[in-house]
């Protein structure tokens, strides 16, 4: 059983990883992927300090995070994909002006 | 060496289990191919194939021989990692899903260690969550198959087919709900046992007579979900070429093929196991004659066997169908002369007799039904079955619940 | 690590491996498809990482959920979009560097900091009754209840504006 640091450690190595593709990638769809990717870690630091004192909570909050996860996925998705339709491109840094 | 052995048993046991279970299965997919050939064959009139080998026994082994020697082309533009990934996560996808089936509920008592029928043991908290896991994954295989061919009608196939598989799988989970709330677990064991309740009632015990509904949403939905027909348009062969496996071939279309035959015969056990009653006997307990039942069906069939490789005037047919009906009603009479052997087939028996009834109506289904055009398919998933399937859940709880009030007080 | 290598810590190695080579494939891949499927790795290691943590009903839920629904609909929007291999400009690749740079330092800085005071929280026996389905579904209805009615309603909503999102304008 690795201790609880090991799986803190691990989740912000990750988080860190999400905020690089955030700020790095040029492509709307892999910067949602990234904002995926943070909330995953958030979820493993849940689940281990869950573990760690004996509690669920940490596990409920978990479930509650991937349904808001979920919901935002869908929502931003269909913003991208009107996005895309409008100005026919995924590039965010092509979309820098508020009308075409 | 036997250190070893000694030391890691468990994962020994498990290796061999999963290597077991694999030549298993692929040899039941393989048969399971020739059965439906048969059965579609005679449903239409006409025999099946009956010249590679005696009553075309061997011909999925000429297919699967035609499957390693064809050529595999790749489509111009494709992209080559998930080209070549698609199979084989549907393959992998499929056949980890059958190592979560319990096939027993007891224990072989080998060297002091106790070898579960069916990889993990029945036991497993989150079983039946677990295979919806497994079934949700199933999706990508179909959906980057699809596009990786970068090829129009794979793409139109697949996409079509993933939508179609996604829409069923709501309606797959949501019906299942009814049997979950009514055995409190998701332990596949315990479900069965909650089926087990009233020994003496057998077959009207079964999940099936409370949960009629459930039972039908979910037969329809697996069938959608495994891309069977009436629901395979996205892979049929009059609408779409073939569908998200055009650009397949050999032994990559092979791999769709063992994958979706595979998916078949885990619905067919989740089917028997949930609704069915799992490894219990339909008689009720107080019947134990009804344990020689195993015996009584293996031993006419064996000496059938031997009588029909007479007539042929092959070698093989004459030497190997005598052998192999020897076999079969050798094992009949262990099961006779062994009372302990005979007690401990049952489960297994029952569980793999129920799986070949499913077996028979998918393939049944195939032979008699036409398919669902694809906007009918959807209307019929979003609008019919899950409102249906949530009905069930609230249905099915509002009982429980008055049970629980009105039994407490 | 003045620990013995015993069989789950060489799992959690093996499997916090898969999750840091998926997050790195994710941002070294070029075309959107393959970070998907890089993503789709670290969700399913992750899944493993709750199951080592004896959290079986959220990692079940996390492949259903995550793995089997959200990860799908990125894959979809990836192939309806027809997104293709991200294109150069110069400008990231002079920030590129000191942004890493900074990047790790940010997320060492959480790491030791969580470290130093995580030592002081011992892992708690397993207790798998605890962790069932049966106690986190007792967590969700009887302390949790509305936030799970409000996520209910939150999943209304997410689905009617998906639904009116992805309407073609009636020209």
């Amino acid at each position: 059983m690795a201790p609880t640091n090991y799986y803190v450690i691990l989740s912000a190595i990750l988080f860190g990883l999400g905020v690089f593709a955030f700020i790095f990638k040029r492509n709307i769809i892999t910067i949602f992927m990234s904002i995926e990717l943070m909330l995953n870690a958030v979820n493993l630091a849940f689940v281990a300090f869950s573990q760690a004192l004996g509690k669920v909570d940490g596990q409920v909050f978990v479930l509650f995070v991937i349904v808001v996860a979920a919901a935002e996925a869908a929502v931003g998705l269909g913003i991208i994909i009107l996005i895309a339709r409008n100005r026919q491109t995924l590039n965010v840094e092509r979309v820098d002006l508020l009308k075409l | 060496m036997t250190s070893f052995l000694s030391s890691n048993a468990e994962l020994v046991i498990t290796v061999v289990k999963i290597a077991l279970l694999l030549f298993i299965v692929l040899t039941v997919n393989a048969y399971l191919t020739w059965f439906e050939r048969k059965v579609v064959a005679h449903i239409q009139s006409r025999w099946g194939p009956h010249r590679v080998g005696p009553h075309g026994l061997l011909q999925p082994l000429a297919d699967g021989l035609k499957f390693l020697f064809k050529e595999d082309p790749t489509p111009a533009g494709a992209d080559k990692f998930v080209y070549y990934l698609a199979p084989l996560l549907a393959l992998a996808l499929a056949l980890t899903s059958i190592a979560l089936i319990p096939f027993g509920p007891q224990p072989i008592r080998l060297f002091g260690h106790d070898i579960y029928l069916g990889i993990v043991s029945p036991d497993v908290n989150i079983g039946i969550l677990a295979l919806f896991a497994i079934t949700a994954m199933g999706v990508y295989g179909v959906a980057l198959a699809g596009w990786s061919s970068n090829s129009k009608y794979p793409l139109l196939g697949g996409l079509r087919s993933s939508a179609q598989m996604i829409s069923y799988e709501l309606a797959l989970t949501m019906s299942v709900v009814g049997v979950l709330l009514m055995a409190g677990s998701f332990n596949l064991k315990q479900i069965i046992e909650a089926q087990a309740h009233h020994p003496e009632r057998g077959i009207f015990g079964w999940n099936v007579w409370p949960q009629i509904l459930g039972f039908f949403c979910f037969f329809v939905a697996a069938v959608a979900e495994t891309n069977r027909v009436p629901f395979d348009l996205p892979e049929a062969e009059s609408e779409l070429v073939a569908g998200f496996h055009t650009e397949y071939a050999s032994f990559k279309f092979a791999m769709f093929f063992i994958a979706e035959y595979t998916s078949m015969i885990t619905v067919s056990c989740l089917c028997s196991i949930l609704f069915f009653g799992g490894w219990l006997s339909p008689f009720p307990a107080s019947w134990t004659f009804t344990h020689y039942l195993p015996s009584v069906i293996l031993i006419p069939f064996g000496l059938w066997v031997i009588l029909d490789g007479f007539r042929y005037e092959t070698m093989f047919g004459r030497i190997i169908l005598p052998g192999v009906g020897t076999a079969i009603a050798g094992l009949g009479a262990v099961f006779v002369l062994l009372p302990n052997v005979n007690e401990f087939i049952q489960a297994p028996f029952w569980l793999l007799s129920k799986i070949f009834v499913f077996l028979f109506v998918y393939v049944w289904m195939r032979g008699t039904l036409p398919r669902f055009r694809y906007d009918q398919l959807m209307a019929f998933g979003w609008k019919l079955l899950l409102p249906l399937s949530i009905v069930n859940v609230i249905v099915t709880s509002f009982v429980i619940l008055v049970r629980m009030t009105w039994g407490a007080k | 690590m003045g620990r013995e290598m015993t069989a789950p810590l060489v799992v959690f190695f093996v499997l916090a491996a898969l999750a840091v080579i998926g997050a790195v494939s994710l941002i070294l891949q070029k075309h959107p498809i393959h970070s998907a499927l890089s993503l789709i790795v670290v969700m399913v290691a992750l899944a493993g990482l709750y199951l080592l943590l004896g959290a079986e009903f959220v990692a079940a839920v996390q492949i259903i959920v995550y793995g089997g629904a959200i990860m799908v609909l990125f894959v979809f929007v990836i192939m309806l979009l027809n997104a293709g291999v991200e294109e150069h400009t110069n400008l990231s690749k002079m920030a590129g560097a000191p942004g890493l740079l900074l990047v790790v330092a940010l997320a060492g800085f959480v790491a030791a900091t969580i470290a130093k005071s995580a030592e002081s929280v011992h892992a708690a026996p397993q207790t798998g009754e605890l962790a069932s389905t049966l106690g986190i579904s007792n967590m969700i209805f009887k302390d949790f209840v509305y936030p799970f009615e409000l996520t209910s309603f939150l999943i209304l909503v997410a689905v009617l504006g998906a639904t009116v999102l992805a309407q073609r304008e009636k020209s």
